[in-house]
């Protein structure tokens, strides 16, 4: 087999993994080398595919056979897709080749498990190795770990990677045992609380004189949790997620609709990807993350699911209306990051302004905000919100965007016809 | 009023600035352009600025990156509203003028280095080199990219490629300016047209596979792409002509998975390390069983 047929085999095996962060890199490049290559900052999109998806790094499986079998994945044991695998010098020569040409940051390497979980990182590894100390190279590496793999293999990854990570897939050991009967939830956190002793040494702000300089080791690790493929809550989903975030300090927690394969198993038929659903738990990841929000504020137990219709902290201030309006002049940072309509940029453009000014509308259109969003919730010098207009049922009805979109029924039957993939379509976001 | 006719580059803005700001010269006595002979239509006067020394001026360093950026963009007014902020923040006593982004000359030149910050990383994301030969003296590989940035920004974006590309030689040619790199170090040359650059490389198709074969038919978003990757880049880009097709056959890709018959679980083949995983999973602490509580 050429590696032009291995490459669309292992590239199309590779493509669900959307865990593929190549930010958040230590600041190294080629200069003075013989080498390419350079990280720091944040990630390059080099180009996107239709799906909307950024192409940055090379993302491709080792090899696709895999002894396990999860329901949800094409190279599972049971499906019966074409077999590759790469030599470890094909990989690094396209690696090579294609950074060359800018179109790309880096190399993702995955891989379906054979043999062993060791033999199986050896292989990731030595790609890995060759590639920073045959070739100088400087690029993003994310590689991705299995977390039964012995300790040092995931020292010696984590040695070469900027990244490391694995995933979750599902926020419960109940579902991996009906859908991923070979993965398990808790082994998976004892490894990432591993990983995030060795982060956390390698990355210490204060050493002591004498310790000694603990061994290169990657700067952050993430992971992916497929969305739609068991009955999981958002609730469950977004707990899962804090307790990654706060426990195991994971930079990013990828959410990845579960969509389509060929080869479906008939343990888990397929359905329409929910992309509306995935969105929305993107915002109010990013709520925990960068607004305060607490998971119970975004979904309780009472209403464990996002309303898919507004984004979350907008249906966060309607479920909260005595809060608002809220004295842009006057009012803590805290508070303004609860605005609906006002980002962290913009919160952090009002804080520096208001102690020069006393706000007005127009200074708020300067900053390009939506004020028919943003009036009911804010006072302003020249503008003061009549409660009444806040309490009325006709607030919510205000925000809802044209019907044709919330008319999207995500829970669809388990088998849909192809028309409705158009209609997942035009309820693009 | 004056007229001051400068090359567009920031540091003939910062030379002609300085000076009037030396002389006290307020904003609106100025008429700032780039083209001598323009100029010449609006006034009669000798647009040269006698250099005049002493105190230096103390301007925040946030302000100067600025003006870098906003003098790489194409507006013609942002010389004059430049000068304007400068004046402002010194003379005219607003030393807290850049902390009020409500302020309108702020936003405005906000805004143009937004678009010149914008260009310069898709410069950095959508350059494609093609391999020309190899140096036979020093064996190193050499490339040479198009690209058509909307601003001045070959300079602004060049020290990117070098730390990136340090091992490779290449030059970035666009139509305005073109930068090479030899190892040693960068050097400039003015623009060509689009016909001096190769349109082609050998691993243009293997990159097109993988293009291919990376998307995910099920979960097409066209304004998604579109809106990271507008069309207007996409002649200079291998990957673009097949966006077209990709799109046209994923609902047929689609049908064609929900059709196809689900296949049965298939039992574990007789592997050591498969039976190892299975005891474990059994003999796994109950509580570990539990899903996290919301
Ligand atoms: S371990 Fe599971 S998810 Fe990973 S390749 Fe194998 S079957 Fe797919």
């Amino acid at each position: 087999m050429d590696t032009k047929r291995k490459l669309e085999i292992l590239a199309d095996a590779a493509k669900y993994d959307a865990s593929c962060a190549s930010s958040g890199a230590a600041r190294k490049d080629s200069t003075g080398s013989k080498g390419v290559g350079s990280t720091g900052g944040s990630g390059i999109c080099h180009s996107y595919t239709p799906d909307g998806r950024c192409v940055s790094l090379l993302k491709v499986l080792m090899t696709n056979a895999c002894l396990y079998d999860c329901h949800y994945c094409i190279n599972r044991r049971s499906s019966n897709v074409t077999r590759a695998r790469f030599t470890p010098e094909e990989v690094v020569k396209l690696t090579l080749d294609f950074y060359k040409r800018n179109y790309i940051e880096g190399l993702f390497l995955s891989s379906g498990i054979i043999r062993s979980a060791d033999y199986t990182m050896e292989l990731v590894i030595e790609v890995a190795r060759k590639l920073r100390e045959e070739h100088q190279f400087r690029g993003y590496i994310h590689l991705k770990t299995i977390p039964e793999a012995s300790q040092a293999l995931i020292a010696l990854a984590g040695r070469y990677a900027d990244r490391i990570s694995i995933n979750v897939e599902l926020p419960s050991q109940q579902s991996l045992d009906t859908l991923a009967p070979e993965k398990n939830l808790a082994r998976t956190e004892e490894a990432m609380g591993h990983i995030r002793e060795k982060i956390d040494e390698r990355h210490a702000e204060k050493r002591g004189p004498d310790t000694p300089k603990p061994a290169p080791f990657a700067t952050g690790q993430s992971t992916q949790m497929l969305v739609g493929a068991d009955a999981s809550t958002d609730a469950v989903i977004l707990g899962c997620a804090d307790k990654l975030y706060t426990v195991h300090r994971l930079r990013r927690v990828y959410y990845s609709a579960f969509s389509p394969i060929p080869e479906p198993s008939a343990i888990l038929p397929l359905k329409a990807p929910p992309l509306i659903r995935e969105h929305r738990l993107y915002q109010a990841d990013w709520l925990l993350r960068f607004y305060d929000f607490k998971v119970e504020e975004i979904a309780s137990a009472a209403e464990p699911n996002l309303d898919l219709a507004l984004d979350p902290k907008l249906s966060w201030a309607l479920r909260n209306r005595e809060r608002f309006p809220v004295d842009v002049n006057r009012a803590p940072r805290e508070m303004l990051l609860r605005i609906p309509g006002l980002g962290v940029r913009n919160v952090e453009r009002i804080v520096s302004a208001r102690r020069f000014t006393r706000l007005r509308l127009a200074d708020l259109l300067q900053l390009r905000l939506q004020l028919k969003k943003l009036m009911p919730f804010i006072i302003t010098v020249d503008h003061h919100p009549a409660r009444m207009g806040l309490d009325s049922d006709s607030l919510r009805a205000r925000f809802l965007p044209p019907p044709e979109q919330i008319e999207l029924d995500f829970e669809a039957p388990p088998k849909p016809a192809a028309s409705d993939f158009s209609s997942v379509r035009s309820g693009e976001l | 009023m004056r007229t001051i006719v400068i090359e567009p580059d920031y540091e003939a803005w910062r030379n002609s600035a300085r000076r009037l700001l030396a002389e006290g010269v307020p904003p609106d006595e100025v008429l700032w352009s780039e083209d001598a002979q323009e100029a010449s239509l609006f006034t009669g006067e000798d647009p040269h600025v006698e250099p005049v020394t002493g105190n230096p001026i103390k301007v925040p360093p946030a302000f100067l990156d600025m003006a870098r950026s906003a003098a790489a963009h194409t507006d013609t007014r942002r010389w004059g509203m430049l000068y304007r902020v400068l004046w402002r923040l010194t003379l005219g006593g607003e030393r807290h003028l850049l902390s009020m982004a409500t302020d309108g000359d702020v936003r405005e030149i906000q805004n143009w280095c937004k678009a010149v910050g914008r260009d310069i990383h898709k410069m950095h994301a959508f350059v494609r080199f093609r391999l020309v030969g190899v140096n036979a003296d020093t064996g190193r590989e050499q490339f040479v990219a198009w690209f058509e940035p909307d601003y001045r920004i070959v300079r602004l974006s060049a020290s990117f490629f070098r730390k990136r590309f340090a091992g490779m030689d290449w030059s970035i040619l666009t139509n305005y300016e073109c930068a090479h790199w030899d190892g040693m170090q960068i050097h400039f040359t003015a623009g060509v047209p689009r016909g001096s650059a190769p349109n082609q490389d050998a691993l243009d198709d293997l990159w097109r596979t993988y293009y291919q074969n990376i998307f995910n038919p099920a979960r097409v978003k066209i304004s998604a792409m579109q809106s990271e990757m507008p069309k207007k880049y996409w002649k200079n880009l291998p990957e673009a002509p097949l966006i077209a097709g990709l799109i046209a056959q994923s609902a047929g890709r689609v049908k064609g998975m929900l059709e196809t018959p689900e296949r049965p679980a298939k039992s574990a083949p007789k592997n050591e390390y498969l039976k190892m995983l299975h005891d474990m999973n059994r003999s796994e602490p109950p509580e570990n069983k539990k899903p996290p509580q919301p």
